[in-house]
């Protein structure tokens, strides 16, 4: 038998066995086990801000750890750090390139980063009399859909390429290439302890991926189309992912495979964003509908909406306090929500 | 040459696989009893699951001043 024949014999086999593991630890699935659990009380959360200044769409936007400043992004060509509780705009960086797909704070505050069809991650610092760059990551060879900063000096990215890269943000250089996916990587979660993180791709497979060896140790299959959104449960050992096939998901590392579907036979729109609350039970999911849905994490129920876009929402975040729900749109503004 | 090229990538499959295939896994019973106990726990202090009091809410509408 030819060596290409024994592979292909031996990846079946291990296909089979992986299968076979799963359906052996799956005794049960979330939704019955939470039979139990008393349902999620009915969410109704008010618009309390809506952030006007963008002029035109709003691809992205993401917290900063005091819970207070955010970052968007808007094909506008610019950033916009907001203060969340006034309203203001504290700083605007233009854009070398106005077609951004991806924005990031560091957690220390004094950084922050964007990306998109330049193939680029330009990183600026806040903190200086006059906002600089301090510097553009170029070696990717597909748009930049995500970046997530690990701390002042390490940057993690996705990318249209295929690959996930962690950079030293010191040389600009590449420390780990992460390779497996064959498709479009459009999003990315850290784990909360840092030492791993997840990515979802146009293949519709989640990985998780070791941050220090660069390995692929795990591959989430369910999807069946685009992965556009993904985030850790905030205990870590489960992860969320949202998908052009309009359903939401849920695995858990451990049981390494699906345990929960979050979908509706009225829901025929694609999820582009999503984020959890606090304790985890509530996921914000932004769909191509305009709206947000609220969904119950463990009993898969759909417990409640936010409507007030009159485009898609192409973006969503709760600060790391769980005290409100932000939503961007394609309809250029910013909604907190609590 | 692409058979080569195509005998690297099988490799590499084959390679991607044992490690996925070596995973030691927990039932879902356990991993579910897990993240339902982690839900409860952590639930009094999820602001949107039990709400947020005006009094403590930094989003709450502003409102007027009426000078009399």
């Amino acid at each position: 038998m030819g060596e290409m024949e024994q592979m292909k014999k031996e990846a079946e086999a291990l296909k089979t066995q992986i299968e076979a593991a799963r359906k052996a630890a799956h005794d049960t699935d979330m939704a019955s086990a939470a039979s139990g659990v008393a349902p999620a009380p009915r969410v109704q959360l008010k618009t309390r801000r809506t952030l006007k200044g963008h002029l035109a769409k709003i691809y992205a936007m993401h917290w900063c750890t005091d819970n207070r400043l955010m970052v968007s992004a808007s094909q506008d060509g610019k950033l916009l750090i907001w203060d969340s509780h006034t309203g203001n705009k504290v700083n605007a960086v233009p854009l070398k390139s106005s077609w951004v797909m991806t924005c990031a704070y560091a957690p220390s505050g004094n950084l922050v980063a964007s990306g998109g069809l330049d193939n680029m991650c330009t990183v600026y610092n806040l903190k200086t009399p006059v906002i600089k760059t301090v510097k553009e990551l170029d070696a990717h060879t597909g748009y930049l859909s995500c970046a997530r900063f690990l701390s002042d000096t390490e940057i993690l990215t996705s990318s249209g390429d295929t690959t996930c890269v962690l950079w030293d943000l010191e040389t600009g250089k590449q420390k780990t290439v992460f390779l497996n996916h064959v498709g479009d990587c459009m999003c990315l979660s850290l784990s909360p302890d840092m030492n791993s993180f997840v990515s979802g791709a146009c293949d519709s497979l989640a990985k998780l991926w070791d941050i220090r060896d660069g390995q692929c140790k795990q591959t989430f299959q369910g999807h069946t189309s685009d992965i556009n959104a993904i985030s850790f449960y905030p205990s870590g050992n489960a992860i969320i992912t949202g998908s052009d096939d309009c359903t939401c998901k849920m695995y858990d590392i451990r049981a390494d495979q699906e345990v929960i579907s979050y979908q509706d036979a009225a829901l025929n729109s694609g999820v582009t964003s999503l984020d959890l609350s606090a304790s985890g039970r509530l996921i914000f999911a932004g769909y191509d509908d305009f709206n947000c849905n609220i969904w119950d994490s463990l009993k898969g129920e759909k417990v409640g909406v936010l409507s007030g876009h009159d485009n898609r929402v192409s973006c969503t975040g709760v600060p790391g306090d769980g005290m409100c729900v932000c939503t961007g749109s394609w309809d250029s503004f910013l909604k907190i929500w609590n | 040459m692409s058979t080569t090229n195509n005998i690297a990538q099988a490799r590499k499959l084959v390679e991607q696989l044992r490690i996925e295939a070596g995973y030691e896994r927990i039932k879902v019973s356990k991993a579910a009893a897990d993240l339902m106990s982690y839900c409860e726990q952590h639930a009094r202090s999820d602001p949107l699951l039990v709400g947020v009091p005006t009094s403590e809410n930094p989003f709450k509408d502003k409102k007027p001043c009426i000078i009399l």
